[in-house]
């Protein structure tokens, strides 16, 4: 079997913001002290005049980047999912989303697979948190390609959006010559008859997996990547759920307000279908390695599997 | 202008001021009496703006970063003919322009959306650092009560200012020395002011915040100041200039009612005659 090539999609947004810098001369680049961590020191190598390292303090930096957005600048700012999400929650609705400033929101870390650091560090919460504000794009990439394509359509755009990426390194699957990009278009990655699962960021990789499992079983499930969380495929997630009948949604996000809840508000209105959640049910995570917790929470390709087949 | 006619404007501005509240029934009047003054001297002396092009460029500008005294900067901008002052009575009404706390995409002249404490600093922080990377001359104001700089992301934004030597940035703190539940010094004490700015590399300077002299010599030595933020401690009184709201946490957020109305307008008013006699001399 071939290599696959793995790459953390944080790593692909530090050199994205690199390679966008050329670009976009009005990008300016944010961090709280993590820089190396999140990887904007790669953007930080290539313009040293457009990074600005905020030090420890967040909440401070959300405000600085929207007094910059306000004289015509396109800042991201970075931290990890926990802070630039959780602790700033207020600031990003406040000062970005009222306004509705031209700030991105790069936030690195996210979901169990922090690993070692703990529940402290694992932010479970922030895909619910930026989806309540008004106006705000929510966008989780699912590998390499999705992620620099996610933060140059991020730029493109006018208006606020939360990018999620993840620490560990995951396989590229989007490497085709057809991938496009587009902000609030879900992929099918995967035809199917039986059932559709429906995944956001690196669970995408995992419900392929549990895709070929069920195949060998006799069971035909249609792969949805939904890369933008908000604004939201609707007619995708109603046609995947009225052609199978039967939805599940993975992601590495609690259960309560994600992608799972995203779907939900869109079938019960339009088309009443059976979703069974997988993600994190109302937990907090724990230290451990990235790949045994997304075992032990039943999120790579036999937890999905183990799933679908016992709701079948 | 000289002081006497900053003098009659800023209590035009105090009128506009109450007569906002009181047609909305709620809203802030004390601190944004307090602060009037240098409302008044910002606007009309200060910075270097053009209300016919509200987004111009190259304008100085302004962060409310004490939010809730929205009243007095759309007093303020109103008498500079940002829109019509008749428009001051649609404070908070469905529907106005005018929300109960500042917003940039509504009304003309606003520079930042605030109101949630602590954050305008911030973003006036931002602005300043956006003139330096742009090698730009503007220069960016922030009022902040005295309340508000409990709050810790005043101190974030206060660092990092003092350590990126934003000499752009001009932080004032409307030191009344009253927020709701009463004194400041009482509720969790902000003093030393000027010490703690001066820990955090800021050039201080303590003014009486109703002293147009005083106003003016701070506000041109902050321009003169290089390599430094500066803040300066304007020292006020609380509902300056409505006899009964004067050093009252009670008129903090709180409206007159018709009959207080009509009292604080008699007190403006009398200051008008004042100030119209002094000129006479």
């Amino acid at each position: 079997m071939a290599d696959v090539k793995k790459i953390a999609t944080r790593e692909s947004y530090g050199n994205a913001l690199a390679d966008c810098g050329k670009d976009f001369p009005n990008l300016v680049v944010l961090d709280a002290d993590l820089a190396g961590a999140t990887k904007t020191s790669i953007f930080q190598k290539a313009f040293p005049d457009r990074h600005i390292d905020c030090g420890i303090a967040e909440c401070n930096m959300t405000g600085i980047a929207a007094g910059l957005a306000t004289c015509g600048k396109v800042p991201f700012i970075s931290s990890f999912a926990m802070f630039a999400a959780g602790r700033n929650f207020e600031q990003v609705r406040n000062s970005i989303g009222y306004p509705h400033l031209n700030v991105k929101i790069g936030a690195t870390h996210a979901g169990i697979t922090v690993g070692e650091d703990g529940a402290t560090h694992q932010c479970n919460e922030d895909i619910a948190l930026m989806r309540t504000i008004p106006g705000m794009t929510v966008i989780v990439p699912s590998d390499d390609v999705e992620a620099k394509a996610a933060v140059r359509a991020a730029i493109e755009m006018e208006g606020p959006v939360y990018l999620r990426f993840g620490r560990a390194a995951v396989p590229v699957i989007n490497d085709k010559p057809d991938y496009k990009f587009e902000i609030g278009k879900g992929v099918v990655l995967k035809e199917g008859t039986d059932v559709s699962i429906i995944a956001t960021g690196i669970c995408v990789e995992g419900a392929l997996g549990a895709a070929e499992m069920l195949s060998a079983d006799g069971i035909s499930a249609e792969v949805v990547n939904i890369h933008t969380i908000k604004p939201i495929d609707e007619e995708l997630v109603v046609a995947t759920a009225e052609k199978t009948g039967k939805v599940f949604t993975v992601e590495e996000h609690s259960v309560i307000g994600g992608l799972g809840s995203a779907v939900c508000d869109v079938l019960s209105e339009n088309a009443p279908t059976k979703v069974i959640k997988i993600g994190m049910y109302d937990k907090f995570g724990e230290s451990g390695s990235a790949g045994a917790l997304v075992e032990k929470y039943g999120l790579d390709a036999k937890g999905i599997y183990a799933k679908v087949k016992e709701n079948l | 202008m000289t002081n006497l006619e900053l003098q009659k404007r800023a209590n035009e501005v105090r009128k506009g001021i109450v007569t906002a509240v009181h047609s909305a029934k709620a809203g802030h009047p004390g601190g944004s009496l307090s602060a009037a003054d240098m409302f008044t001297y910002l606007y009309f002396e200060e910075m270097n703006i053009d209300p016919k092009n509200p987004k111009w460029e190259e304008r100085d500008r302004f962060v409310l970063s004490k939010g809730h005294t929205a009243p007095g900067l759309y007093s303020v901008l109103a008498n500079k003919e940002y829109f019509p002052i008749e428009d001051l009575k649609t404070l908070r009404k469905l529907g106005s322009y005018l929300q109960g706390h500042p917003c940039m995409q509504e009304t003309p002249g606003v520079d930042m959306s605030s109101g949630s404490l602590g954050q305008g600093i911030s973003v006036a922080v931002g602005m300043a650092l956006a003139g330096k990377m742009d090698n730009k001359d503007y220069r960016v104001y922030t009022l902040l009560g005295d309340g508000e700089i409990q709050e810790g992301q005043v101190w974030e934004a206060a660092m990092f200012a003092g350590a990126r030597k934003l000499d752009n940035l001009v932080v004032i703190v409307d030191n009344n020395g009253l927020q709701i539940d009463g004194k400041v010094e009482d509720v969790c004490s902000v003093y030393p002011i000027d010490k703690k700015f001066e820990a955090f590399n800021f050039k201080t300077i303590n003014i009486d915040g109703h002293n147009f002299d005083e106003i003016r010599k701070a506000l041109a030595e902050a321009k003169e100041t290089k390599g430094m933020p500066t803040a300066i401690v304007m020292h006020t009184i609380k509902g300056k200039d409505v006899s009964f709201m004067e050093n009252n946490a009670g008129w903090h957020g709180k409206a007159p009612n018709d009959e207080e109305y009509a009292t604080a307008m008699a007190d403006l008013d009398k200051i008008s005659e004042q100030l119209e006699k002094a000129g006479e001399v």
